[in-house]
């Protein structure tokens, strides 16, 4: 918490403390600590001059504005139609029985968080997924199990 | 196999290989009022899925007498079955900046923003490079006009242009009530241009080629090519640029597989067009306006999960606001769920049918609006999948 409000004030010293600061500083937050916790919400009220309600309702709006703890990597599979026609359910049981995580579920050493999110745009190359802001596309179930390895090793 | 009614064309993701800006440094030579006449005259329409004149949107913004005007590009490219915008922006991003520079002097907008949805946040080093080489040549031209990004956070709804103001200003993405529209009140209150990735694309292309050219393609309505996203049950997945005025039956002859039963166009928020319809429906604003979304299905898919998925996708990315689509995404979901588990009888359809068509004039934006589209031409043409 001391790095994240530390952070925070950089960036309104940085950047200012008008609106148009809100979601760039939580996006930066984001990348920090893979989550915006209760206290950052609070500190960035603060620090924006907003209510805590005002903030913690923008952040919940936006798809990847997590307000949970979630893992160092965050797997989203592409659950749209085409990647639901290319096979994406073989996909999400290869990278749940291989983390022994179940949609939504971070692993206990905190490391991986699997979700399953809209249309990441790679239609034609499905099924495709993400993790953090690498894309994986093609995906067979041997390639899954080869990039959650080299994940690991990381 | 290229179809006889089908001309393949060549000219978002052509002529790439000179990196002068020399059509930019053209352009910027011209007056104006010309350049904003060309564009009407080639009839070039919003390449996003709405299909406003893009000429007229210029003239509008320009006819406002405002001291700053932004000039935005929508690349929150999120409608299920699209991925032209970002391979636009991967492989042809000079064609992107330099019409956006074009529409600031246009204008007279010295700032554009490109709105970058944030699953194509690998996108970014690669056109914030891009951007640095574009100010270069910007500054030589004597042009006075920045371009910067700024990442979307995930959500369906930015991309109607309102939202993505209101997300832009660091708000939740609901949006405006209409009028006044962004041309004349948008960013921070200023006019402001919001166009869609691919139109800024088109319309460096009609500054290269002029309108006389861009006309001899498609039809009177529907000028010029377009990109189409296509994916699902086709053995040539991908980015297809095809002539405006193209019969659905051209396309699935040349890219469906054998026995395709329906094509999704304009992705979730688009029609379900059955196969004795192809041959009738025209891609196009007289015909089908998409955005370029073209998903096959062929007889082994089931319609139900197909609008399934769909109404959940909505259920999950409206944005609240209103009642109308807050309430109704979530009873559509629910009702085909009940019945198709024999909780409801078969007539509950037809309530779910009403509630999609009020939801269609009720709902504040695009979003709500459109749920009905895949409803009710999914229903109509498959009743039986989805009831039994």
């Amino acid at each position: 918490m001391p790095e994240i409000k530390s952070l925070i004030q950089e960036y309104a010293v940085l950047h200012g403390t008008a609106r148009n600061n809100l979601l760039p500083l939580l996006q930066e937050i984001v990348r920090q600590e893979n989550y915006l916790s209760e206290d950052s919400l609070l500190e960035v009220a603060k620090t924006l001059n907003l209510s805590p309600a005002d903030v913690y309702g923008t952040a919940s709006f936006y798809n990847y504005l997590e307000t949970v703890p979630r893992g160092k990597y965050v797997i989203r599979l592409c659950r749209n139609i085409s990647c639901m026609m290319q096979s994406q359910a073989e996909i999400l049981s290869t990278v749940s029985s291989l983390l022994k995580i179940k949609v939504g579920e971070t692993t206990s050493d905190k490391n991986f968080t699997l979700l399953q999110v809209n249309c990441l745009g790679w239609c034609y190359k499905a099924p495709a997924m993400m993790i953090n802001n690498e894309v994986f596309t093609e995906l067979t179930p041997q390639k899954v199990i080869q990039i959650i390895k080299e994940y690991k090793e990381k | 196999m290229e179809s006889p009614n089908q001309k393949r064309i060549d000219l978002i993701f052509s002529n790439y290989t000179s990196s002068k800006y020399k059509v930019l440094e053209r352009t910027l030579q011209r007056p104006p009022d010309e350049l904003i006449s060309e564009l009407m005259d080639s009839g070039l329409k919003g390449r996003g899925n709405v299909g406003f004149p893009t000429g007229m949107k210029w003239k509008f913004a320009r006819r406002e007498d405002a001291g700053t005007k932004y000039v935005i590009c929508n690349a929150n490219e999120s409608e299920t079955g699209t991925f032209k915008d970002r391979e636009i922006l991967e492989l042809v991003p000079r064609k992107v900046l330099s019409g956006m520079a074009i529409c600031g002097y246009c204008i007279g907008s010295k700032k554009g923003i490109i709105y970058l949805r944030h699953e194509y946040s690998y996108l970014k080093e690669h056109l914030q490079n891009e951007i640095s080489i574009f100010q270069e040549f910007v500054k030589q031209f004597n042009h006075d006009f920045t371009i910067e990004i700024f990442s979307g956070s995930g959500s369906y709804v930015s991309g109607e242009e309102s939202s993505l103001i209101e997300s832009i200003e660091g708000f939740r993405a609901e949006p405006r009530n209409k009028p006044p529209f962004p041309v004349i009140k948008g960013l921070y209150g200023c006019p402001t241009v919001v166009n869609n990735v691919e139109t800024f694309a088109t319309a460096q292309v009609i500054f290269r080629i002029g309108a006389e050219e861009f006309l001899k393609l498609g039809t009177s309505y529907s000028s010029g090519s377009k990109l189409f996203s296509i994916s699902g049950d086709t053995k040539n997945p991908g980015i297809h640029e095809l002539e405006l005025g193209t019969t659905i039956e051209d396309v699935v002859k040349e890219f469906g597989d054998k026995n395709i039963k329906s094509v999704q166009v304009g992705g979730a928020s688009g029609y379900c067009i059955p196969q004795k319809l192809f041959a009738e429906t025209v891609i196009g604003y007289e015909g089908l306006t998409t955005g370029g979304s073209m998903i096959f299905f062929n007889n082994s898919r089931s319609m139900y999960k197909v609008l399934h998925e769909y109404l959940r996708f909505f259920a999950e990315e409206s944005c609240g606001l209103c009642t109308p689509c807050r309430v109704g995404t979530q009873q559509l979901l629910l009702g085909i769920e009940a019945v198709k588990r024999g909780e409801m009888p078969v007539g509950y359809i037809d309530v779910l049918k009403k509630l999609a068509l009020s939801m269609k004039i009720s709902s504040k934006c695009g979003l709500g609006q459109s749920v009905a589209n895949p409803f009710i031409s999914i229903l109509d043409n498959f009743k039986e999948e989805i009831l039994y």
